[in-house]
């Protein structure tokens, strides 16, 4: 009985020995170098891998930013300035400040607001829907609904509300990484300058259809009237294709030009209510 | 006149044959096999045939609803036809807290931790067998001798299956001849005289289900007709080589889960592959493998284990096996 | 005896609730849209202009370029506007709108219904005729004939198919066609033998009529090269590569074109609209469109000139049922859902179903239980529930390595699913994915 345990013992430190000296020439032989940085940065970045960047991963941006000598087009949206502060200091490297970004939805097309003229009922997926066919509505480039952004955002900042049939942004979460842009088949979400407060003034709309179509279709479409152009002191709107644009690094957050927009296209996010104009607009509060 | 109309694509019809029907169509198709165990093994069948469904339809809600929060599948019937294929893989004499752990591993474990309905690799009551066997070796291979109604539940009495004393006959070294003089006559064996699980031992109520299935068009004949097929050959062969030694081919066909195991285990839709000459693949592995277990494992038994050795290559099946292509030749450009 | 395509293949019920409706020629509308896209091409362009008379046959627009179609006035009166309207397609296109003022023809017209059997024109002269008078394929595809009758350089023509199997469920107006203009539909098939230089005809019609197959088979004894081929009922029966394997035993290669297996497969309804081009030069102006569904009272066989509001047959079908949930154009299996029924008939309207709503509704998505029989009734011999799972997993390139692109979206596999799985949604989303990425590498 001994005899078979001491045996056992024998054979199997030696085949531990002989595997770890085995391993050990094989790591020898066939290891990598690498700049030992590239791992410290990788540490330093969150590691969702969610590729807002732009690059394929955490790793990657990391092997990105390591080769190059500044951080030109290198910038981490979820882990904003803290991170990119830590990557400068662990390359000794001259932090550059980029803006912090906030993604919005452009369409308030609920069925209150745009009416349903007819009923889907395939595939839940809004690049099938759109690749499809027009739209349920008379307005052929808003929201359709099927909630891919939702399914695209990978920290919990977005979902559907069911009254309204739009997605919902939650600014506290919301990264900017870009995923929701990008599985919109509509481009109907943007990724806006985020201000203090989370405060944001926007055209929230992408009809570009001439005004009677598009008010005919929807309630509080963009009609192309162009008062808003005319009223903002910044030249922060412009007008293409029957459609106002704000720009948000030019508008001043002034609020001059939400209450011109006669079909209330223009949103007021997160600001205080207004005491002295009694007929306003309704101004939509974000969750 | 002022309806909104549906604007979704084409096609604008769908075939009346949902999911549902179809596992309802599988539970009639099991109610001979369930009414010939009834009648061989009494109360105890009832008793393990409900634990088994109603465990097993629990188990899924209650995984369903609270571990993984979503709406509750259990109205598409498959769970039911996984209790009563577990029943069926069981001894009539099987104590109620070993069935529910079966049920618990294969809804639990077997389907819903891959996913639910749809995603699973191995047929979820074979892997609830399989475990309860090796878990519980004693009380699964007690097999209770079929009375009917006299045969009681847990203290039913219990002797050895035809399969059970063939393998340990010939590890004794006596004669097929010999053994055979103590199994039940072929005759007896097909309508399901003899010991064995319960939904086993009846070939002839398997058989009424599978052309039910056949007819319904729930299974086509690749994948029954292959294992049975090649079970026959095989054991034909070596039969014909050895008949000391071997059983003929119409016992290995009657005994065992062989005619359960082909009709309604490897049948599965998840865990069986899409293509029809995978399928054909499949039932002939499944059959080589249980011949090969049945003389020479350590089991009397091997289907179970076949078919789920087999469930492990139907992926690499169905990568590899694809219809064949309208226009092969590929025009450029 | 009744030959039929091996692989894949589903029965939907045939439903052909009007097949004992003769053909009824549907008074004029006051109004017709006549757009200027019927057919695959570019879109043709108006030669008249708001406010000018026009008589019917008149062409009002002019194709622009080969891989396009006339487009002739279905009406006498005067030009109202031209203008954007959203047609059957959901779209917005440009369209002719035209008031209806009586009904003149243009004198060159033959208006007479006297048969004419013999053949005068040349090879050329014929395929110049189907040009000039418009013709589209009017199976539903619309590809225009006179591209379709000549035969390229390098490749050679020995056969010609005469689509008469209408395999969709509830149309039935190449049904009554043949019935009802057998000799035109088989003059209209010899000229068309003549364009392409072959001796050989075969006309497929499916079993499921009986009285079509009989009178063809009679009357063809007179035309030489003619014959008829009952086919077995099986959805896509009428997809023209399964005709093709079915007449022939010819697999049309994939990617490849009938042509490439020296075979010309054109519509009933083209022949017949062949023949009245070459024997009586008359533009394609008007089509038997067949309205019809289970609500319907008066569901039909309607020949109505192109350009009438689908709104207007309705009508003469005896109104639209209070329970209509879904207005197809076309068949259940392909046809396109209306959003609007003020939308025209074209040259390529077969047909328009009015199901009630609960039919058409579609049934809650269940997971995929992998039963493969989606996969055993494609007849293209693909697997959908790999093409849907990798479309909607955005994995093009398993997409197109498993031959996505061959898919010619019949319908069967999502009709089969027991699972109502949205296949072929998501296998149209791909398949388009896949030829857009294919183009951008080639034009890279």
């Amino acid at each position: 009985m001994s005899s078979t345990v001491l045996l056992t013992v024998i054979m199997l430190s030696v085949l531990g020995l002989f595997s770890a000296v085995i391993l050990y020439f094989v790591a020898q032989k066939f290891r990598i170098i690498e700049d030992p940085r590239i791992d410290l940065v990788t540490e330093a970045l969150p590691g969702v891998n969610c590729g807002g960047c732009g690059y394929s991963g955490c790793r990657a941006l990391a092997e990105a930013i390591v080769s190059s000598t500044s951080f030109e087009g290198l910038y981490c949206p979820v882990g904003g300035a803290e991170t990119m502060g830590k990557v400068a200091i662990i390359l000794d490297r001259q932090p550059v400040a980029v803006e912090p970004k906030v993604a919005v939805l452009r369409c308030q097309g609920s069925p209150d607001n745009c009416v349903r003229t007819s009923f889907y009922d395939g595939a839940t997926n809004c690049r099938v829907a759109h690749a499809l066919y027009g739209g349920t509505t008379g307005c052929h480039y808003g929201c359709l609904g099927c909630g891919d952004c939702v399914i695209a955002c990978k920290f919990d900042a977005m979902y559907m509300d069911p009254v309204t049939q739009l997605p919902v942004i939650i600014d506290e979460k919301c990264v900017s990484c870009g995923a929701c842009v990008k599985a919109c088949p509509r481009n109907l979400i943007e990724l806006r300058k985020r201000n203090k407060k989370d405060r944001k003034i926007y055209v929230s709309c992408l009809n570009k259809d001439k005004g009677g179509p598009a008010r005919k279709a929807c309630k509080v479409a963009c009609i192309g009237c162009g008062k808003c152009v005319k009223i903002c002191p910044y030249d922060a709107i412009t007008m293409v294709d029957n459609l106002a644009f704000i720009d948000s690094y030019k508008c001043k957050l002034c609020r001059k030009c939400a209450p011109e927009c006669p079909t209330a296209a223009i949103l007021e996010i997160n600001f205080p209510v207004k005491e002295d104009k009694p007929a306003e607009p309704a101004e939509a509060v974000a969750n | 006149m002022n309806n909104i109309l549906n604007v979704s694509p084409s096609p604008h019809q769908q075939s009346p044959e949902t999911t549902r029907k179809l596992m309802y169509g599988v539970v009639i198709a099991l109610l001979p096999a369930l009414a010939a165990s009834i009648y061989y093994f009494g109360v105890g069948a009832i008793i393990v045939t409900l634990t088994s469904v109603l465990s097993c339809v629990a188990v899924e809600y209650v995984v369903s609803k609270y571990i993984l929060k979503v709406k509750p599948s259990i109205s598409d019937g498959s769970a039911i036809v996984t209790g009563l294929l577990l029943a069926f893989n069981v001894p009539s004499n099987l104590p109620v807290h070993v069935i529910v752990i079966g049920a618990i591993i294969a809804i639990g474990v077997a389907k819903m931790t891959f996913g639910g309905l749809g995603n699973n690799p191995f047929n979820p009551a074979l892997v609830g067998r399989v475990f309860l066997l090796i878990s519980f070796p004693v009380q699964m291979t007690s097999w209770p001798v079929p009375s009917g109604f006299k045969t009681g539940y847990t203290d039913a009495v219990t002797g050895a299956t035809p399969l059970g004393l063939l393998s340990e006959g010939v590890r004794n070294g006596e004669t097929v001849s010999a053994i055979m003089e103590k199994v039940p006559s072929h005759m007896q064996m097909f309508y399901g005289y003899m010991g064995g699980s319960m939904g086993e031992v009846a070939a002839a109520a398997l058989i009424i289900g599978g052309i039910y299935l056949l007819w319904k068009k729930i299974i086509t004949w690749h994948i029954p007709v292959s294992i049975l097929l090649t079970v026959t050959v095989f054991t034909g062969i070596l039969w014909l080589a050895n008949p000391v030694k071997f059983a003929d081919p119409l016992f290995h066909l009657l005994t065992g889960g062989l005619m359960l195991g082909a009709i309604f285990m490897a049948t599965d839709y998840v865990t069986s592959p899409m293509t029809h000459k995978g399928m054909i693949i499949y039932g002939i592995g499944i059959g080589v493998i249980t011949v090969l277990i049945r003389n020479w494992g350590a089991y009397p038994e091997g289907v179970s284990f076949a078919i789920l050795i087999m469930n492990a290559v139907v992926p690499l099946l169905n990568m590899y096996i694809k219809p064949r292509r309208f226009g092969k030749e590929v025009k450029n450009g | 005896m009744f030959k039929t395509f091996p692989q894949g293949g589903i029965h939907p019920p045939d439903n052909k609730l009007t097949v004992d409706k003769p053909i009824v020629v549907l008074p004029l509308p006051s109004q017709v849209t006549v757009p200027v896209s019927q057919h695959i091409g570019a879109p043709a362009t108006p030669v008249v202009e708001k406010g000018e008379a026009v008589m019917t046959g008149q062409i009002i627009a002019r194709a622009k370029g080969f891989v396009s179609a006339n487009i002739h006035s279905p009406v006498s009166g005067k030009v109202n506007k031209i203008e954007l309207v959203t047609d059957t397609t959901g779209y917005k296109q440009m369209a002719v709108m035209i008031d209806v003022e009586g009904d003149e023809w243009i004198e060159t017209i033959d208006r007479t219904v006297t048969f004419v059997k013999e053949v005068a024109m040349t090879r050329e002269q014929i395929i110049e005729r189907c040009q000039l008078c418009g013709l589209a394929g009017m199976g539903g595809a619309t590809f225009p004939t006179h591209i379709k009758l000549t035969v390229p350089a390098g490749k050679k023509c020995d056969l010609v198919i005469i689509n008469g199997v209408e395999c969709e469920p509830y149309l039935t107006s190449d049904h009554r066609l043949m019935l009802e203009k057998g000799p035109e539909v088989l003059t209209g098939t010899t000229i068309i033998m003549k364009a392409l230089g072959v001796e050989k005809a075969i006309i497929g019609i499916e079993a499921n009529k009986p009285d079509a197959i009989n009178h063809l088979t009679v009357l063809s004894k007179d035309f030489k090269g003619v014959t008829v081929q009952p086919l077995k009922v099986k959805y896509p029966q009428g997809g023209e590569k399964q005709l093709i394997k079915a007449c022939t035993g010819l697999e049309v290669p994939s990617g490849g074109l009938p042509l490439d297996v020296g075979v010309v497969v054109q519509n009933v309804g083209t022949a017949f609209a062949v023949y009245e081009a070459v024997q009586k030069n008359k533009p394609l102006i008007e089509r038997v469109v067949t309205v019809t569904g289970k609500s319907v009272s008066n569901p039909g066989n309607f020949l109505v000139r192109i350009g009438t509001p689908v709104t207007r047959l309705i009508e003469a079908a005896g109104g639209m049922p209070d329970d209509t949930g879904k207005v197809v154009n076309g068949g259940p299996m392909m046809g396109k859902a209306l959003a609007m029924t003020d939308v025209p008939v074209t040259k390529g309207t077969s047909g328009i179903i009015l199901f009630p709503a609960e039919e058409a509704q579609r049934s809650e998505v269940m997971p995929c239980i992998r039963c493969g029989k989606c996969s055993s009734a494609c007849a293209m011999g693909l697997e959908p529930y790999l093409l849907a799972a990798a479309s909607e997993r955005s994995m093009w390139e398993k997409a197109e390595k498993e031959k996505i692109t061959d898919c010619m979206e019949c319908g069967a596999c999502s009709y089969t699913c027991p699972a109502k799985r949205p296949l072929l949604d998501y296998i149209r989303l791909g398949k388009t994915t896949v030829m857009r990425l294919a183009r951008e590498r080639i034009t890279k």
